[in-house]
């Protein structure tokens, strides 16, 4: 067990130019889940493989239980990783799968077994222990990745997409079941996705990153409530929080008629308002219907407007027809405003 | 396994007449070309196997089948000449040069695929010079070292080179190292192996099919070389290796083909039975590679 830290740790690739991950700093304290999302391309698996000790530092350092392990090697690090492919050894069964790093760490047999066993009774895998992993479905396959990351005991965990390679309604099911055995095991674990969703429900806190930057790292909630730019806004939350520049004059906007109060100065500002905060209304931003997606009590309707493409949400049995005319009516005092720059204006809170 | 197979059979429907008769004719079109194909292979060895088992004067007659069966020349052919001593020194230099190339090829190749280090790229083209080089170009200044060792007359001048690296293997060896996926490396890093240890228990499980390969040539390589060992041992009889002692003997017992042959089928022997085996080698790799990660 041990917290982790990022101190302006940098990474930038031989033959490249801008850095794959720009000068992160991170505190992740002891037991914390902490996921790292962003799109693809982000620096997120660079963070975690430099953490692994995997991927060279090129500034900055790495702190694991308070230790500078900068420059140690991965097998000094006492971290333990899950990877998207699970990696496991095609050629070993799942028992010596799982007990691959006992082994290596000179463990004794019966010890061994013991905590292969016990690995196996926690991840539902004592009937297969026998098998190679050619012969595992999927699911089974990233549980004996776990069970080979978990019989170590390490001080933390990384986890590189486990679940990506897995079916939508398998994700969802494994996803409860890695957020029930963290919580049990207490270990602090850092986990990449790329899947907003995933991090949502994983995550005691997310930290988002774009172009190798750390954007915003916070619990799910403020991500949701706060987001401190218009990339996290529009991130964070599915389907994707409606983002409008509009013209501001005399300390408000004006959307659709509608007046959302700005706190401080003129210009440009970019109007933010999720799906739940755009009603259907009498009156307001006319707009034409393109698609309604139903999905069971709600519905979200997405028209086109003299805006652009917006989303609301309202209830199914009330939702209108595609090609429907219907005018849009934003919820003033739930709009986020963010300045021309995409900067959140503070200020403004609900 | 499925639970249709299980239940009731199911009632087959038969293709029509035209469609089998048609598969039918493939099938004999294919089988007598694959048939002519393997006679053609086939028809040395049936040459040598029956003439092996002639009389010495029936086999410089135009017999083609043996009456009687002389099996007695198997036996004849061992006092006729030191087979024993030839099969031992092949075996020397087949096996001691084919475990110097893996041992000295394989960590050379993991080094010029998986391991990051300044030079590497400069140092896989000398890799790739010394390949294309043919090696009587560089023959005569080694033999000068060999002779200057004192150790031309013996098998050493073949083997100990096979322990400095053989760049074919080494060329081989890095291509397949860098198919595998660097997860299962890491994954060991992370695990707590050094290079060495995720040499010696992942890659090389990994790269069996590779390595089986490498060995493969190497014996194949050795077993049938004849212009080196009669560079360096061809004038000391007691180190002769099958392929030198196979060509004397033939240059000695000239009318006797049956001998010739019969002692040219014990040669062979091995090799026949090591492709049997190798096969089933490369299968299993091919398999082992298909695994989904
Ligand atoms: N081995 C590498 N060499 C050069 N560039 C790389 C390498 N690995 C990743 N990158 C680059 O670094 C950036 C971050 O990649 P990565 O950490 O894999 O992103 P993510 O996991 O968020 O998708 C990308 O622009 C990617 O192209
Ligand atoms: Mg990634």
């Amino acid at each position: 067990m041990a917290d982790v830290s990022f101190d302006r740790a940098t990474r930038i690739y031989p033959g490249t130019e801008a850095p794959a991950v720009d000068a992160l700093e991170l505190e992740i304290p002891d037991g914390e889940f902490m996921v790292l999302v962003g799109p693809s391309g982000s620096g997120k698996t660079t963070a975690l493989r430099m953490l692994a000790g995997l991927e060279e530092v090129d500034a900055g350092a790495v702190l694991i239980g308070g230790r500078d392990v900068t420059d140690l090697p991965a097998k000094e690090r006492d971290v333990a990783m899950v990877f998207q492919n699970y990696a496991l050894y095609p050629y070993l069964s799942v028992a010596a799968n799982i007990g691959f790093p006992l082994k290596i760490a000179h463990v004794k047999k019966s010890e061994r077994e013991r905590r292969v066993r016990e690995a196996a009774e926690l991840l539902g895998l004592v009937d297969y222990l026998a098998r190679k992993p050619g012969q595992l479905s999927g699911g089974q396959r990233q549980r004996v990745a776990m069970g080979r990351a978990i019989v170590r005991e390490p001080s933390v965990f990384l986890m590189d997409e486990p679940l990506s390679n897995l079916d939508a309604k398998l994700r969802v099911q494994m996803r409860a079941d890695i957020a029930a055995l963290q919580d049990r095991l207490g270990t602090t674990t850092v986990y990449v996705t790329h899947d907003q969703a995933e991090a949502m429900t994983l995550g005691d806190r997310v930290a988002v990153m774009k172009d190798g930057r750390l954007q915003q790292c916070d619990e799910p909630r403020v991500l949701y409530e706060r987001p401190v730019n218009t990339f996290v806004a529009g991130f964070i939350g599915s389907p994707a929080m409606n983002l409008c520049t509009l013209p501001c004059s005399n300390g408000a906007v004006s959307f659709g008629g509608s007046r959302i109060p700005v706190p401080a100065g003129n210009g440009e500002v970019v109007v933010g308002l999720r799906p739940e905060s755009l009603e259907l209304a009498g009156e307001g931003l006319p707009a034409e219907v393109q698609v309604v997606e139903e999905l069971g009590a709600d519905a979200y309707v997405f028209c086109a407007s003299a805006l652009g493409r917006l989303v609301a949400r309202t209830e199914a049995k009330r939702a209108p027809a595609r090609g429907e005319r219907v005018a849009l009516r934003p919820v003033a005092e739930e709009a986020h405003l963010f300045d021309a720059g995409g900067e959140r204006v503070s200020g403004i809170d609900h | 396994m499925t639970t249709a197979a299980a239940t009731a059979p199911l009632a087959r429907r038969k293709p029509p007449l035209a469609v089998r008769r048609r598969r039918f004719l493939v099938a004999v079109a294919n089988h007598s070309l694959l048939i002519a194909v393997a006679v053609l292979f086939l028809a040395p060895f049936a040459f040598i196997a029956l003439t092996a088992l002639m009389s010495t004067n029936q086999a410089l007659s135009s017999h083609l089948w043996p009456q009687p069966f002389r099996w007695s020349n198997f036996v004849d052919v061992w006092s006729k000449a030191p087979l024993l001593r030839w099969a031992l020194n092949t075996a020397m230099y087949s096996g001691l040069a084919t475990l110097g190339v893996l041992v000295s090829s394989i960590p050379v190749a993991y080094a010029l695929s998986r391991l990051r280090w300044r030079g590497r790229d400069a140092v896989f083209l000398v890799v790739l010079v010394a390949l294309m080089l043919p090696p009587q170009v560089s023959v005569i200044p080694v033999y000068v070292l060999w002779a200057k060792l004192h150790l031309v007359g013996t098998l050493w001048p073949l083997i100990i080179p096979s322990w400095l690296g053989d760049a074919f293997s080494i060329f081989l060896l890095r291509q397949f190292f860098l198919t595998i996926p660097e997860e299962y490396l890491d994954a060991a890093r992370v695990d707590g192996c050094g290079e060495l240890r995720i040499l010696t228990t992942v890659v090389l499980r990994l790269a069996k099919p590779a390595i089986a390969a490498v060995a493969l040539f190497s014996i194949l390589y050795t077993f049938n070389d004849y212009f080196l060992p009669l560079l360096y041992v061809g004038e000391s009889p007691h180190h002769w290796v099958a392929s030198i002692g196979l060509s004397q003997f033939r240059s000695l017992h000239q009318v006797q083909w049956n001998l010739t042959m019969a002692a040219t089928l014990l040669v062979m022997a091995p090799v026949i039975v090591l492709f049997f085996l190798a096969q089933k080698a490369f299968v299993e790799g091919v398999t082992l590679t298909g695994v989904k990660g």
